[in-house]
């Protein structure tokens, strides 16, 4: 790069390298299951967040997370449902500040599906945790248990839910990971949306995955590694 | 004398007999479909349609099989009734495709409870 190119047109071609992410993302359209086809255990679906990409500011992902899944403010921040959201972290030691999104983490031994009473909660084959409406009573143990706070419980009655999207007073619910789109080969709403390429999803089964490449030479985390929850969503630059 | 006694009883009889205003339609009135024909036989869907969709619901929820033959929201969206003001009618509607038998049969429905009982609107 010469001395006179600008910050803005470095700034520029970087992005333009994210945008080369498309291929990555045929990759996974490679990768969609026919309909016909049950979830595949060969596949774990997940997720690396970069937290030195993500902006404090920035809350595209949750954005978008509510519109793909319809879920809707009633005005009443307590008890309205969130899918995702932004914590932000403050060292005490050097200051250093964080954003991050934080969601269902998926974990491999789901501690919701661990004491859920009817079987409502569940794990499928390819890792994706989720909340069969069906069956569920609304007792939120699942929500207790849950060290990551990722689930809401459905507080009133809803209309005009999406159709891909079924919702309904009475269940608790979560991130479905956008099972819906996975399993067309789509990405998650959320790492569509983010556009810093802060969220990587992929198969960590997949040796040759972009995301289990990365996870291999780049130093990640988990929340709570301690749990030993084996975590989907997995994160990076979080070391304060 | 006889014959005019019983011509009167005929014509009680036929009068107790013939259809009044409270059975003139005894059936539901079942709005048509879009499509050209249901995924299975009428007469089987009618009598087993929440054993497909419970099936169906099963399979797409726990194993991720997302065929849209007997999917829901296939039905929703092929048997869509339009209101008067041209968008479909929700199932609160007696119009509604499900509403017109299932108010009919006095059987209650909780599907659209979570799931939509309209196709989405263009975004």
């Amino acid at each position: 790069m010469s001395a006179t190119t600008s910050r803005r047109a470095f700034l520029a071609s970087a992005s333009a390298a994210v945008a080369t992410l498309a291929p990555g993302i045929t990759l996974i359209a490679a990768q969609a299951k026919p309909a016909d086809q049950p979830a595949s255990s060969a596949v774990r679906w997940g997720m690396l967040i970069d937290t030195t990409r993500c902006s404090q500011d920035c809350s595209a992902c949750v954005g978008a997370c509510n519109v793909e899944n319809g879920l809707g403010s009633h005005g009443r921040p307590q008890t309205d449902p969130q899918w995702i959201r932004k914590v932000d972290l403050t060292s005490k030691r050097t200051g250093q500040k964080l954003s991050l999104p934080v969601m269902c983490q998926h974990c491999e031994k789901p501690p919701c599906v661990d004491v859920c009473p009817t079987g409502a909660s569940f794990k499928r084959q390819d890792g994706i945790v989720l909340v069969d409406r069906h069956i569920c009573i609304g007792c939120r143990y699942c929500m207790m248990a849950c060290p990551y706070k990722a689930r809401s419980f459905v507080h009133e009655s809803l209309e005009n839910q999406r159709p891909h999207q079924p919702r309904g007073k009475g269940c608790v619910e979560g991130c479905t990971l956008c099972a819906h789109r996975v399993d067309e080969g789509k990405l998650p709403a959320c790492a569509e949306a983010c556009a810093s390429g802060a969220i990587l999803f992929g198969d960590l089964n997949d040796p040759k995955s972009e995301i289990a490449q990365k996870l291999r030479t780049l130093p990640t985390t988990q929340i709570r590694p301690e749990l030993k929850l084996n975590t989907a969503v997995r994160y990076g630059g979080l070391s304060i | 004398m006889k014959a005019s006694w019983l011509i009167a009883l005929l014509a009680m009889l036929v009068a107790g007999l013939g259809w009044g205003p409270a059975f003139a339609d005894p059936f539901p009135t079942i709005p048509k479909a879009k499509g050209e024909r249901c995924v299975e036989d009428p007469q089987y869907m009618r009598r087993n349609h929440m054993d497909i969709l419970r099936h169906q619901r099963d399979d797409t929820m726990r194993l991720g099989i997302r065929t849209t033959k007997h999917s829901l929201k296939e039905c929703v969206s092929c048997h869509a009734v339009d209101g008067k003001d041209g968008k479909p009618v929700t199932v609160k509607s007696s119009q509604h495709f499900c509403s017109s038998c299932h108010e009919f049969a006095a059987v209650d429905i909780d599907c659209f409870a979570c799931h939509a009982s309209t196709p989405e609107a263009k975004r």
